[in-house]
């Protein structure tokens, strides 16, 4: 029972950060049908950022508190200015081109933003500073470190800010406007380019902070970090039904959650057959599984049948 | 295609023409760029199988496939298991090649069967996640009974033989040295050849106007009289045949397979090959795998002209062909969006786009 505890903890801390990942893709997904394969390198991008900033501030001795803000500024900043910028270049240009070019410019964007990332960084693995000193909190036989608990905090705190944010601000209606029709959400005075260009600059700032949780946890950072970061987000979107925001966070959860149990579960059930390196065969299975129940994702609603 | 050439007597020269530059290619290429660049002429036939195959499933049904590089693995990884001292088995070709497509249309229809109900990005998740179960159960399969000997993969993999006359020794024949990689380039340049005339023949056929009509709108198509799901399990079941029979002749070729080659960024290469040709049109879908093939290739040689140019290597010379492949499919996208060679259809819809996008 301790195991099942302790690994639905972490899976909670892992899915959470998962969940602000899939919130990218769900929302540019949401308004243009998009699957934005650079995501995930946009939150590389912001990670590493985060991990440079830091490392050069805690060299000069600031207080922690104050490291992680200016991190996570200057990363928020990099991924706005990034993601904005190649809505702008790679993907605009195409919105009323067949659905299959905008994916391919993606993957395109993906490369260059990885192997430019190559540049600047090299391709060793860097630590994190240990900006924050982890203590365990002991709590009926489970352990949660105040890192964790700070990781799944916030980001509760940024996925509620976002659901308010969209549910009740101008600008959240004019995105759900688009949503449902951008051509009809333009004749009711919505600037979609606006719009879709604060889609990108939204989810590139959570992507951004979810990217520095990502090097603060596991305390190291890489170039190639945010594909699988990228992958298990875009699962979990589906999984939750992409293009729903609620659905994302949802899917993101049981994502991290069905992995950690999964890790911690399949060497005892299968008797040492497998062991915990089957995790994403079974978060796979556990998808494929709920898609065959329920084809449009957990929260989703039917969508278009073209490739 | 074949309607730009109206006199059957040019027709037949233009034929002959070009079996003519066809054969003689690896020999010249043998020549001019050296043997390098005819195994990449080789990887590229086979990219063009594998191409035309994931062709069928997103071109002519319209089912996105995220994880067709597995349906390769699992026709090379049934060859290597079927003609490799691994189990001490060595079957010939004849059967083994044939088994291992037969293998891959089997896991086609067990991909297709759970996801018929699935639409659009959805399907592409799945079948995103099924090709990653497959690498991942290549690599751990080496544990508690050793199949497919993990991460290390299997090695001294049978070459395609009949009796002595094995492909992986080198020959002389009327003077001309006939090595491996040329030998390769026939049999590659027969299935290439086969596929592209089984596609052209699907195309036209009622299998594939019913794919199309799919592609188009399933409903319309199902009220139609069509199975749809009997045609679209046929789409993967194809599909996979071609992806089969593609492994298997690269495992023979490479002689090793490991998990390594079968990632998710060689889905994607795959992918990229039939969208950036032009999807649903054979003749782009070959140019797109020929380009894409050699085209990483030839950045090669970028790193030596920065030398020459600037003066000095700034860019590490691998990262340098890599950012510049991300920016020609960028590229290419923007400025040719439905694709090098699109086909007549999806150059009709795309003229017509506005209309298009507002119908929906």
């Amino acid at each position: 029972m301790d195991i099942f505890l302790q690994q639905l903890v972490n899976g909670l801390v892992l899915g959470s950060i998962y969940a602000l990942v899939a919130l990218g893709y769900t929302m540019v997904y949401g308004i243009l049908g998009l699957i934005n394969f650079a995501h995930g390198d946009i939150c590389m991008i912001g990670a590493l950022t985060a991990l440079t900033v830091a490392q050069a501030l805690a060299a000069m001795g600031l207080p922690p508190p104050l490291v992680l803000a200016l991190a996570a500024l200057a990363a928020v900043l990099v991924c706005v200015a990034l993601g904005v910028s190649i809505e702008r270049v790679a993907y605009r240009p195409l919105r009323r081109a067949p659905r299959l070019a905008p994916l391919i410019t993606a993957i395109g964007v993906s490369v260059l933003l990885q192997y430019s990332a190559a540049l600047v960084w090299g391709k060793q693995y860097l630590s994190m500073p240990e900006v924050v000193k982890p203590s365990a909190i002991v709590w009926g036989g489970v352990q949660l470190t105040d890192l964790q608990a700070f990781i799944f905090l916030l980001a509760c705190a940024l996925m509620g800010a976002l659901l308010w944010f969209i549910q009740s601000s101008r600008m959240g209606r004019a995105m759900r406007a688009t949503e449902q029709n951008p051509d009809v959400a333009g004749l009711m005075g919505v600037n979609v380019n606006h719009v879709i260009a604060f889609t990108f600059l939204l989810g590139s700032a959570v992507g951004a902070i979810a990217g520095m949780m990502v090097v603060l946890y596991y305390g190291v950072g890489h170039y190639f970090m945010g594909f699988m970061l990228g992958l298990k987000a875009f699962t979990a979107a589906v999984l939750g039904g992409i293009g729903n925001v609620a659905g994302a966070m949802l899917g993101g959860l049981l994502l991290g959650v069905v992995e950690s149990l999964a890790a911690g579960y399949i060497g005892d059930l299968t008797g040492g057959v497998l062991g915990s390196n089957y995790r994403d065969v079974f978060a796979f299975l556990v998808l494929i599984g709920v898609l065959v129940f329920r084809p449009s994702g957990i929260m989703g609603q039917h969508t278009g049948d073209r490739a | 295609m074949s309607g730009a050439i109206r006199d059957p007597r040019l027709r037949w020269a233009a034929v002959f023409a070009a079996a003519v530059v066809l054969i003689a290619l690896p020999f010249a290429v043998d020549a001019v760029l050296g043997r390098a660049w005819v195994r990449i002429i080789d990887v590229a036939l086979l990219f063009i199988l594998l191409g035309l195959g994931l062709n069928i499933v997103v071109g002519y049904a319209g089912l996105l496939d995220l994880g067709y590089i597995a349906f390769f693995a699992v026709g090379a990884y049934s060859y290597a298991l079927l003609a490799s001292p691994q189990f001490g088995l060595h079957g010939s070709f004849v059967v083994v090649l044939p088994l291992a497509a037969l293998v891959a249309a089997a896991f086609g229809v067990l991909l297709g069967a759970p996801t018929l109900k699935l639409r659009g990005d959805y399907l592409a998740i799945v079948t995103l996640g099924f090709g990653e179960i497959i690498r991942i159960c290549l690599n751990n399969l080496n544990r508690p009974v050793n199949i497919t000997n993990g991460p290390q993969g299997i090695t001294l993999i049978d070459p395609l033989a009949i009796g002595d006359i094995a492909l992986n020794k080198t020959y002389t024949i009327a003077g001309f040295t006939v090595a491996p990689v040329h030998s390769y380039y026939f049999v590659f340049l027969a299935c290439a050849a086969a596929s592209i005339f089984i596609s052209l023949r699907l195309e036209d056929s009622r299998i594939g106007r019913a794919w199309i009509a799919i592609r188009e709108d399933e409903l319309a198509a199902g009220s139609m009289g069509i199975n749809t799901r009997n045609v679209k399990l046929l789409a993967f079941a194809m599909g996979a045949t071609f992806g089969g029979l593609a492994g298997g002749l690269f495992a023979s070729f490479q002689g090793f397979v490991s998990p390594e080659s079968f990632t998710l960024l060689d889905s994607i290469m795959v992918l990229c090959m039939v969208v950036l040709g032009g999807m649903g049109n054979v003749g782009g879908v070959v140019l797109g795998a020929a380009l894409l093939t050699a085209l990483p290739e030839a950045l090669r040689y970028a790193g030596p002209l920065q030398k020459q140019w600037l003066g000095d290597v700034y860019i590490d010379p691998s990262d340098l062909r890599m950012l510049l492949f991300g920016l020609a499919l960028v590229l290419m996208m923007l400025f040719r969006p439905a694709g090098l060679w699109p086909s007549t259809l999806r150059r009709r819809e795309f003229a017509g786009g506005e209309d298009a996008h507002a119908a929906q």
